[in-house]
């Protein structure tokens, strides 16, 4: 008895131990030569495979611009598509490097869990798609309605802490699979459909009539959707929220990747010092000078990945709001880069 | 002359056709259809079930239906889209293999049919078929993973749809087989140490579904790995199906080797026939041909069981079809996808127990 439980400790001590010893990713990845990145798989606009087996999407991109810092070519990149179920192990045993897989920064996550959020890259919020026929204008008329809602997710907690807080009664509909979900709700089984607002738009979309449906105003949680690193390795969390907050800085500075050659020769100190014309920021970082150069060429400004992927010209057609830069009203804010 | 002296002619008796409604195919429905009120009731049930069904089917699968076209005009159409399989059937079929290279996995396919097929035969069952074999694998393997003779490299985590679909299975069912073997062995070793190994690792693999086998495999194990000590996310699964299909198929052999009468044994020692021996040459081949059709269906599910690997994130057959559907522009055709992926996992099933029933017949011939 005494034996085992040594035994035990020692074990988890050996696992911790070893966890402590290779804190260094950026070390490790420049080794391997390519970084394993954790993504959904299934998302449209966020990370998902297009008909070609090509990656697409924003995290998918956020990763690409992580590659473009750290070796200069976004696409030393390596997928995983990982489920809701395997992708904090996955990060934990070292099996990624780092996960953008559109997963909500909570506090739980951020301390028990062993892991490190970076830079929002997109701030999601739980939202209703409604038909019109029904005449509701807000969410706090939904009383007695029936809620297409998937099982086993934050959304279902979500929606029914809601309608406890303002006294209302809902009956859920619960469904496992997303487009089956969607189609049961086009069918007329429930009221309204809930969901994060980007999984809505795109559900919308795709209506057999989508002029007929309205998503409410109501926001009713905040998800802000960040890639994640292992707790601990300070440098690389560095790397990857500069990463995600050069392609920021790059849409605020005006330099996209059509016009960032044009860019280097820019007088603006600030912006010699962004591109590394003026060095400095490379070497904070232990990158490259020309990072954020690399990023901005390759994958683009933030405004080019969001209207590339989720924007209004692709069927998911989501406005940028809470993502617009804080000029416009958004949330999206880049600290100086000097 | 006298007619009674000529040679008399053959008269036939003058056939009388039965009544028309008693034959062809007026008899035939008669019979078979309305020989009684129950039957007439069932009949005339089934056959209003049949036009109300059918052609609407028919309509919706082949009248309405769109072939080549993009999601919205499917959207727009009422009848089914299999647009959805044909504009993304390249990455249903091959997952993420690169686009340009996907005449290696097609080359590779073609390969393991021709082998399976050239197999059916059992004369041609020699050991320079087993060679066949071992080039053959060798040869896919080379095709899928490249690397060498100016062939890209295409990394394990690249292989998905049908190709991922038909290793896990061909390597699955392959490997568990002797392992299954050997482990009914052990099961029936007088050893205590074998046997109680044998039976402790038979019953706890039996005692848990494939799907915590899998999360085991994928989630659990990389724990106990140090950090960058990581293995091929196929490797693991692959080796928890092959851990879990042998146990099942032990048990099945295990009713093989009880089933074999006693005196076999004893014929068998009586000849002077060491344990290795009477195994290999009397026990054994009538105790695995007894257990074919049990092996088979064990076979057949293992198969349809690999679309479990879905929940580690795996993208074989039914993954890259469920990925194809979240796309917006094609989501909500998902009849019409599965209907696709079912028509493959029938095939291959009903080969697998067309060929066990074919075996069957023909080993019972041998033994007559």
């Amino acid at each position: 008895m005494k034996f085992f439980r040594l035994f035990f400790v020692n074990l988890l001590l050996f696992v911790l131990v070893c966890g402590l010893a290779t804190a260094g990713t950026l070390d490790d990845v420049k080794a391997k030569g390519f970084i394993q990145a954790g993504v959904n798989g299934d998302l449209f606009g966020f990370g998902k495979p297009d008909e070609k087996g090509v990656w697409r999407g924003l995290d998918v991109d956020t990763a690409r611009a992580v590659a473009a810092a750290v070796f200069g070519d976004a696409n030393k990149v390596k997928y995983t598509p990982l489920t809701a179920k395997t992708r904090f192990t996955a990060l934990q045993s070292g099996e990624v490097d780092i996960l953008t897989r559109n997963c909500t920064q909570t506090l739980t996550r951020d301390t028990a869990l062993g892991l490190d959020f970076c830079q929002v890259n997109y701030y999601d919020g739980q939202g209703f798609l409604i038909s019109k026929k029904l005449g509701v204008k807000s969410a706090k008329e939904l009383d007695g309605a029936t809620v297409c809602v998937l099982p086993g997710t934050t959304t279902e907690l979500n929606v029914a802490d809601y309608f406890r807080a303002n006294n209302m009664k809902m009956k859920p509909v619960v469904i496992e699979n997303t487009a089956e979900l969607a189609k049961a709700f086009f069918a007329g089984r429930c009221d309204c459909l809930t969901s994060d607002a980007s999984q809505l738009a795109g559900n919308r979309a795709v209506a057999p009539n989508p002029k007929d449906y309205i998503i409410l105003p109501e926001i009713i949680s905040k998800e802000p959707l960040a890639p994640a690193v292992r707790h601990g390795d300070n440098q690389w969390k560095d790397i990857v929220n500069y990463s995600i907050l050069a392609m920021i800085n790059a849409e605020e500075l005006g330099v996209s990747s059509k016009n960032v050659d044009e860019m280097l020769k820019s007088n603006d100190p600030i912006i010699q010092r962004f591109l590394g014309v003026s060095p400095g920021n490379g070497e904070a970082l232990g990158l490259d000078e020309k990072f954020a150069y690399n990023i901005i060429k390759q994958v683009g400004n933030y405004g080019e990945v969001f209207e590339r992927n989720v924007g209004v010209n692709t069927p998911l057609g989501i406005e940028r709001g809470l993502n617009a830069l804080w000029t416009n009203g958004g949330l999206m804010y880049s600290p100086p880069f000097k | 002359m006298d007619s009674k002296n000529q040679p008399s002619k053959t008269v036939y008796a003058k056939t009388v056709k039965p009544p028309v409604i008693q034959i062809g195919p007026i008899g035939w429905i008669r019979k078979n259809l309305f020989s009684d009120w129950f039957n007439s009731v069932l009949t005339v049930i089934t056959v209003i079930f049949l036009i109300k069904t059918v052609p609407p089917l028919v309509t919706w699968a082949f009248v309405d239906s769109l072939w080549f076209s993009t999601g919205a005009e499917c959207h727009e159409a009422g009848g089914a889209c299999w647009s959805v399989v044909t504009g993304n059937f390249r990455f249903i079929i091959f997952g993420f293999y690169p686009h340009d290279q996907h005449w290696r996995p097609f080359l590779a396919m073609i390969l393991l049919a021709g082998l399976l097929f050239y197999s059916q035969n059992r004369d041609h069952w020699n050991k320079y078929l087993a060679y066949g074999w071992i080039l053959g694998l060798f040869l896919m393997g080379l095709l899928m993973k490249g690397g060498i003779l100016g062939l890209d490299t295409v990394e394990s985590t690249q292989w998905g749809g049908l190709p991922l679909t038909l290793i896990l299975s061909i390597f699955g069912l392959t490997a568990a087989y002797p392992m299954g073997v050997l482990l009914a062995l052990g099961r029936q070793s007088r050893m205590p140490i074998i046997q109680s190994l044998c039976i402790v690792y038979i019953e706890l693999i039996r005692g848990v579904p494939l799907i915590s086998l899998l999360f085991m495999s994928s989630v659990v194990f990389p724990l106990f790995l140090p950090e960058g000590v990581s293995f091929n996310n196929i490797l693991r699964a692959q080796v928890a199906i092959i851990l879990f299909t042998a146990a099942y198929i032990a048990e099945v052999v295990r009713g093989g080797l009880q089933g074999m009468a006693r005196g076999q044994y004893e014929a068998a020692e009586s000849l002077g026939l060491n344990y290795v021996q009477t195994m290999r040459l009397v026990i054994l081949p009538q105790a695995l041909k007894i257990v074919i059709p049990p092996s088979v269906s064990i076979l057949i599910s293992a198969f349809k069981d690999t679309s479990l690997v879905v929940i580690i994130a795996l993208y074989d057959l039914l993954k890259t079809t469920q990925s194809t559907l979240t796309n917006p522009e094609w989501m909500g055709f998902s009849a019409e996808a599965y209907i696709f992926v079912a028509m493959i996992y029938f095939t291959c099933c009903f080969f697998m127990s067309n060929y066990s029933r074919r075996l069957e017949r023909e080993l019972n011939r041998s033994n007559r």
